[in-house]
C-alpha cells in the first residue's frame, strides 16, 4: 500500500514539471512584445532595454525557463507588468476568493446531486428515476454564466433580494461571514452549483444503481437487515466513486470560474485571468495559470490516493 | 463410436433463411424507437437546418444596425424576438449566429476525436514503452482543467475563429485520446485479437479489421458527450472575448454584447443562452440515447 | 489440394522424421513489484519441455490446472515468445521458423467458442480475415471460406452471413475449426477445444474432428485436462505437470500401466462409474505447488507417496522405460539410486 502511494507521488512529480513546462511554453508563444504594454510612448530603446533585462526577457528561453522555475518554487512568482506588485500577493487573495465560491458551490451541488441521485438510484428504471435524470442532463447542458445572468435578473433586478455583482461592501479584505457579505456569495455560488450537481446526480445515481443490483444486498435482504442498515452498506460501496468525483468538481471548479467570476465581477482568480489577457500581464498570467493547474494536479492526486485507500481493488499499473 | 450426422442439429427452417442483424444495424433501429432521441434529434435538425440555410431562413439582415430600434421588445412586429442593443433583429441574428455556435460545437470535437482516437488506439495496441510516451504527454495537457486551458491557449492567441477552432480541439484531445488508450487495451486483451494474431496477420490488419470496429462505440459515445461541452465553451470564449468577434453573430458574444442591456430589456439579453441550453441539452440527451441503444448486448 | 485422401501413417514409434520435435522449451514469466517494479521473481510456467509430433498422430497433453499447458500451446504457435528452446518443423526449411510461416502450417483452435470470435463480424468475415491477411484475393477468400465451412458441416449459405451470437456453441466451435482449416494447415493445436461444450455437442465434435483428420491427413496436439476425452482421441499421451513433461507414452500404455506416480495418481483420480467401488482416500492430495518456488529436485515429490531423499536432491530427467514410452522419475530409472529402482524396468515402479 505504501508503495502503491509513494509510486503515485512520485509520478506526480514529472507530471508537474511537464505543466509547468506548458505554462511557461504558453506564454512565451504569444505573438507580441510582453513589454509593450507598459512601455509608454516613445521610450528610448535604453529605457526598453533596462525593462527587459528587468523583467528577463533578454536571455534565451531555456534560461529564462530554468530562471523562472527556481524562482516559482521559492514562492517569488515575480512583480505584475501592470500594478508593480508581487504577483503573489495578488493571486494569493483571488485564490482564496475563487475557493470560497468554489467550495460553496461544491456543497450546494453535492447536497442537490446527492439528494437527486439518491431518488433516482433507488427507484432507477422508473419514472421518477426519468424525470430526475432529465434534471440531471439539464443541469450538465446549462452555459452556467448565462444562468448567472438569468439569476441577476430575477432576483436582483426584479425582486431586488439579493446583489447582482461584487463581493460586497467591504470587499474581499473585509469579507466577514454574515448574511451582508454572504448574500453576495448566493447567486455565483449556485450558477456555478449546476454543473456539478447534475454531474454527481449521475453518479450518484448510477453507482447506487450498480450497488443494489449486486448479489450480496439480496443476501442482506434475506438475511433481514433493516432498509435503514442496508443503506449504510450502499453508501460505503458508493462512497469511493462519489468522493473521487467531488473532488474532480472541485478541481474543475477552481480553474474554470471565470465565467461565472466575469458575471459576477467576483475577484477570483477567473477574474484575475481575464484581466490579465486583456492588459498582457505576463507574469500573473503565468503565476495564476500555473498555481490553478497544480492546485488541479494536487486535488487529482489526493483523490486518487483517498480511492485507493478505500478500495483495495482499484490498483493502477 | 459411429459418426453422428450433424444435419440433425442444423435442421435448416423450410423457407427462406432471417436476415442478420449487425450490431450498428440493431443500435440504429433501437435510436428510432426511443422518443426522447427522436424528439431532439428533430429539434437539432432544426436548428441545424435554420443555420445552415440561414440566408434563406432569416427574415432581417442580422448585421443591419438601426440605432433608433434599440433593445425592442419581445414580440414587436417587425422584429419578431426583438432587437439588441445595436438595433440589430435579434431573430436573425440567433439564426445566423447558430451557425458559429453549432460549428464550433461539432468541429473541435470532431477533429479531437480523429486526432485523439489515432493516438490513443496506437497507444493502446502498440503498448510498452510507446504507450508510455505518449499517454505521458496526454496527461500532462490532461492535468489542467478545461476551460483554463481553452482560455489559456485563446488568451495566448488571440481571439478569432480559427484560433478559438485551435484551443478548443487542444483542450478535447486529451480526453479522447485517455477513453481511446483504455479502451484499446481492454479489446487488446480480448481473445478473439489473440485468435486474429495466431493466423499470422500483423498489427496494422488487426488494428483496421478488429480493433475498430470494437472501439468506435465507446468512442463516440464518449465524443457525443463532448459536443455539448464544446458549444458552451466555445460561446463562454466568444462572451470573454476571446473568440468570435464583432460583428459576427454567435451565441456567446450576443450574451456579452447584451449583457449591458440586462437591466432594461431583460428577455433580449436572456435568449441567446436559451438557445445554447436547448442545443446542448438535445446533444447530450442524444448522447445518452446512444448510450443505452449501444449498452445492451445484442 | 488439401482434400485429397493421404495414406494412414505406419505405427506411431516407426523410425520416420518427426514433424514437429521441441526441444528444451522454457517461458519464465517476471514477476514485477515493489517500488520501481523490479523483477522480484518469475513464474515457471514452462521449464524445459522437449517431445516429438508424428505425422498423423493426436497427441494428447494433459495436467491439471496450471502446469503450462495452455502456455505450451501458445509458445507452439509463438503467440508467446518462447525465452529458449529449439522448434524443427518439418519442411518448414529452417529450425526455429519465423512466426509467419510457423503459422502456415501450424494452426489453433481455442477454448472459449464465443469470446474467440469477433462479435461485431460475420462468420465469413471472421473467417476470411485470416485468409485476407495472408494475401487472399476478396473472392478466393470467399471460395476458401464457404469450402471449409462444408467441411465442418456448417451450410454456407445458412452461416456464413450470421453472427456469432446466433449460433449455439457447438456450431461456433465448428466456425473456430472451419478458422483454424481455411489456412491449409498440417498440424492443428486444440486446446481445450471441447472442454467448454455440452457433453453430447462434445461427442459430436470430437467424431468430426477425427474425420476431418483422415480426410486432410493433419496432425493433432490435442490439450485437455479432461482424461476420458484424450484416451478417445490420442494416440500418444505427454503428462505435464508444473511446467514439466514427466511422461510421455502410447494411450494404451499410458492409461493401463501408468509409469509415474502423478500420472498413476491422476488416472485413478478418476471415479468409477460403478457405485460399488468406492474411492475413501483421494489418490493425489493437496494443490500443486507455486511454479514461482517449485520444490527442489523432483517437482513432485511433495505430493509422491514414494518419495525419498535422492528426489529432493536431483531432478529426474526424462528417460526410456520402453519403446515409446518415457517417464522422468527415479523410482523407474535403474541406478538411479532410488530404493524401487534397484529391480529391472519390466516391473511396474
Amino acid at each position: 500500500m505504501l508503495t502503491y502511494f509513494l509510486r503515485r507521488v512520485l509520478y506526480t512529480i514529472p507530471i508537474a514539471i511537464g505543466v509547468s513546462l506548458v505554462c511557461f511554453a504558453l506564454i512565451h508563444l504569444a505573438p507580441g512584445d510582453p513589454l509593450s504594454a507598459v512601455m509608454p510612448e516613445g521610450a528610448s530603446s535604453e529605457t526598453i532595454a533596462s525593462l527587459r533585462s528587468f523583467y528577463g526577457f533578454d536571455r534565451p528561453l531555456a534560461i529564462q525557463y530554468l530562471t523562472w522555475l527556481t524562482h516559482v518554487v521559492t514562492g517569488d512568482f515575480g512583480y505584475s507588468i501592470m500594478t508593480r506588485r508581487a504577483v503573489l500577493g495578488e493571486i494569493g487573495p483571488a485564490v482564496f476568493n475563487s475557493l470560497m465560491l468554489g467550495v460553496a458551490a461544491v456543497l450546494i451541488g453535492f447536497t442537490v446531486g446527492l439528494l437527486l441521485g439518491l431518488i433516482a438510484g433507488y427507484a432507477a428504471g422508473s419514472a421518477r428515476d426519468r424525470v430526475v435524470t432529465s434534471l440531471a442532463v439539464a443541469g450538465v447542458s446549462v452555459p452556467h454564466y448565462w444562468l448567472g445572468m438569468v439569476l441577476i435578473v430575477i432576483f436582483a433586478v426584479n425582486l431586488g433580494v439579493l446583489p447582482a455583482t461584487g463581493m460586497g461592501a467591504g470587499g474581499s479584505t473585509n469579507f466577514a461571514f454574515d448574511w451582508e457579505s454572504l448574500k453576495y456569495l448566493v447567486l455565483p455560488a449556485i450558477s456555478l452549483s449546476v454543473i456539478p450537481a447534475g454531474i454527481i446526480a449521475r453518479t450518484v445515481r448510477g453507482t447506487v444503481a450498480e450497488v443494489l443490483k449486486q448479489d450480496f444486498i439480496q443476501t442482506l435482504y434475506a438475511k433481514g437487515l433493516s432498509p435503514r442498515r442496508i443503506c449504510l452498506h450502499v453508501a460505503k460501496n458508493a462512497a469511493p466513486t462519489v468522493l473521487a468525483i467531488i473532488g474532480l468538481q472541485l478541481a474543475q471548479l477552481l480553474g474554470g470560474s471565470i465565467l461565472v467570476e466575469t458575471v459576477f465581477s467576483w475577484p477570483g482568480t477567473g477574474f484575475l485571468l481575464n484581466t490579465a489577457i486583456f492588459t498582457r500581464d505576463l507574469p500573473v498570467l503565468q503565476g495564476t495559470i500555473l498555481v490553478l493547474a497544480m492546485f488541479f494536479v494536487f486535488i487529482n492526486l489526493i483523490v486518487d490516493l483517498i480511492q485507493s485507500a478505500f478500495d483495495p481493488r482499484i490498483k493502477r499499473n | 463410436m459411429a459418426n453422428l450426422s450433424f444435419d440433425v442439429l442444423d435442421a435448416a427452417p423450410t423457407g427462406r433463411r432471417p436476415r442478420s442483424r449487425s450490431f450498428w444495424h440493431a443500435v440504429g433501429r433501437r435510436l428510432a424507437r426511443d422518443p426522447m432521441t427522436l424528439t431532439c434529434a428533430a429539434i437539432l435538425s432544426l436548428i441545424l437546418f435554420a443555420a445552415i440555410f440561414a440566408p434563406f431562413v432569416a427574415p432581417l439582415d442580422p448585421y443591419r444596425t438601426n440605432i433608433t430600434h434599440r433593445l425592442l421588445a419581445v414580440g414587436d412586429r417587425h422584429y419578431w424576438l426583438g432587437t439588441d442593443e445595436l438595433g440589430r433583429d435579434l431573430l436573425s441574428r440567433l439564426i445566423y449566429g447558430g451557425r458559429m455556435s453549432l460549428f464550433m460545437g461539432f468541429v473541435p470535437v470532431f477533429l479531437a476525436t480523429v486526432i485523439g482516437a489515432a493516438l490513443g488506439i496506437v497507444a493502446g495496441y502498440a503498448g510498452g514503452a510507446l504507450n508510455m510516451a505518449i499517454m505521458r504527454l496526454i496527461d500532462v495537457f490532461y492535468a489542467f482543467p478545461s476551460v483554463l486551458l481553452a482560455v489559456a491557449i485563446s488568451g495566448v492567441l488571440g481571439a478569432g475563429l480559427v484560433n478559438s477552432l485551435v484551443s478548443l480541439t487542444l483542450v478535447f484531445v486529451p480526453p479522447l485520446a485517455r477513453v481511446a488508450e483504455s479502451v484499446t487495451t481492454q479489446i487488446r486483451s480480448q481473445d478473439y485479437v489473440e485468435a486474429a494474431r495466431a493466423t499470422g496477420a500483423t498489427g496494422w490488419r488487426i488494428v483496421i479489421g478488429h480493433v475498430l470496429s470494437n472501439v468506435a462505440g465507446p468512442i463516440l459515445i464518449y465524443a457525443s458527450s463532448l459536443i455539448s461541452v464544446s458549444i458552451i465553451i466555445a460561446s463562454g470564449l466568444s462572451f470573454l472575448g476571446l473568440g468570435v468577434v464583432p460583428p459576427e453573430a454567435e451565441w456567446g458574444l450576443m450574451l456579452n454584447t447584451l449583457r449591458q442591456s440586462i437591466y432594461i430589456a431583460p428577455l433580449n439579453a436572456v435568449l441567446p443562452g436559451i438557445m445554447i441550453f436547448i442545443t446542448s441539452m438535445c446533444s447530450n440527451l442524444i448522447s445518452d440515447g446512444l448510450r443505452s441503444a449501444m449498452d445492451v448486448k445484442v | 489440394m488439401l482434400t485429397k485422401l493421404r495414406p494412414m501413417p505406419a505405427q506411431p514409434d516407426a523410425i520416420v522424421q518427426p514433424l514437429l520435435r521441441v526441444d528444451g522449451l522454457r517461458k519464465h514469466f517476471p514477476i514485477r513489484g515493489g517500488l520501481l517494479g523490479r523483477v522480484q521473481g518469475h513464474v515457471k510456467a514452462v521449464d524445459g519441455v522437449s517431445f516429438e509430433v508424428h505425422d498423423g498422430e493426436t497427441l494428447g497433453i494433459v495436467g491439471e490446472s496450471g502446469c503450462g499447458k495452455s502456455t505450451l500451446a501458445r509458445l507452439l504457435i509463438r503467440l508467446i515468445e518462447p525465452d529458449s528452446g529449439n522448434f524443427v518443423l518439418e519442411g518448414s526449411g529452417s529450425d526455429n521458423p519465423s512466426a509467419r510461416a510457423l503459422r502456415r502450417r501450424v494452426q489453433m483452435v481455442f477454448q472459449d467458442s464465443y469470446a474467440t470470435l469477433n462479435p461485431r463480424l460475420t462468420i465469413e468475415d471472421s473467417i476470411a480475415f485470416g485468409l485476407k491477411a495472408n494475401g487472399s484475393g476478396r473472392t478466393e477468400a470467399k471460395r476458401r471460406v464457404h469450402e471449409v465451412l462444408d467441411m465442418v458441416g456448417l451450410l454456407p449459405a445458412m452461416f456464413a452471413e450470421r453472427y456469432p451470437h446466433e449460433l449455439s456453441g457447438g456450431q461456433r466451435q465448428r466456425v473456430n475449426i472451419a478458422r483454424a482449416l481455411a489456412l491449409g494447415p498440417r498440424l492443428l493445436i486444440l486446446d481445450e477445444a471441447v472442454s467448454a461444450l455440452d457433453k453430447s455437442v462434445e461427442a459430436q465434435v470430437l467424431n468430426q474432428l477425427q474425420g476431418l483428420k483422415r480426410r486432410l491427413g493433419l496432425t493433432y496436439i490435442f490439450i485437455s485436462h479432461d482424461l476420458n476425452v484424450v484416451q478417445y482421441v490420442s494416440d500418444r499421451v505427454l503428462v505435464m505437470y508444473l511446467g514439466k513433461a514427466i511422461e510421455v507414452g502410447p494411450v494404451g500404455r499410458i492409461y493401463e500401466a501408468p509409469l509415474h506416480p502423478y500420472t498413476r495418481g491422476l488416472l485413478s483420480s478418476r471415479l468409477p462409474m460403478d457405485p460399488r467401488r468406492r474411492v475413501s482416500i483421494a489418490p493425489l492430495s493437496g494443490d500443486p505447488p507455486n511454479p514461482i518456488d517449485p520444490p527442489s529436485g523432483c517437482r513432485f515429490r511433495t505430493r509422491c507417496p514414494i518419495a525419498e531423499t535422492l528426489c529432493a536432491e536431483r531432478e529426474p530427467q526424462l528417460a526410456r522405460a520402453a519403446d515409446g514410452h518415457v517417464v522422468a522419475c527415479h523410482a523407474c530409472q535403474p541406478g538411479s539410486g532410488h530404493s524401487l529402482a534397484r529391480v529391472k524396468e519390466a516391473a511396474p515402479c
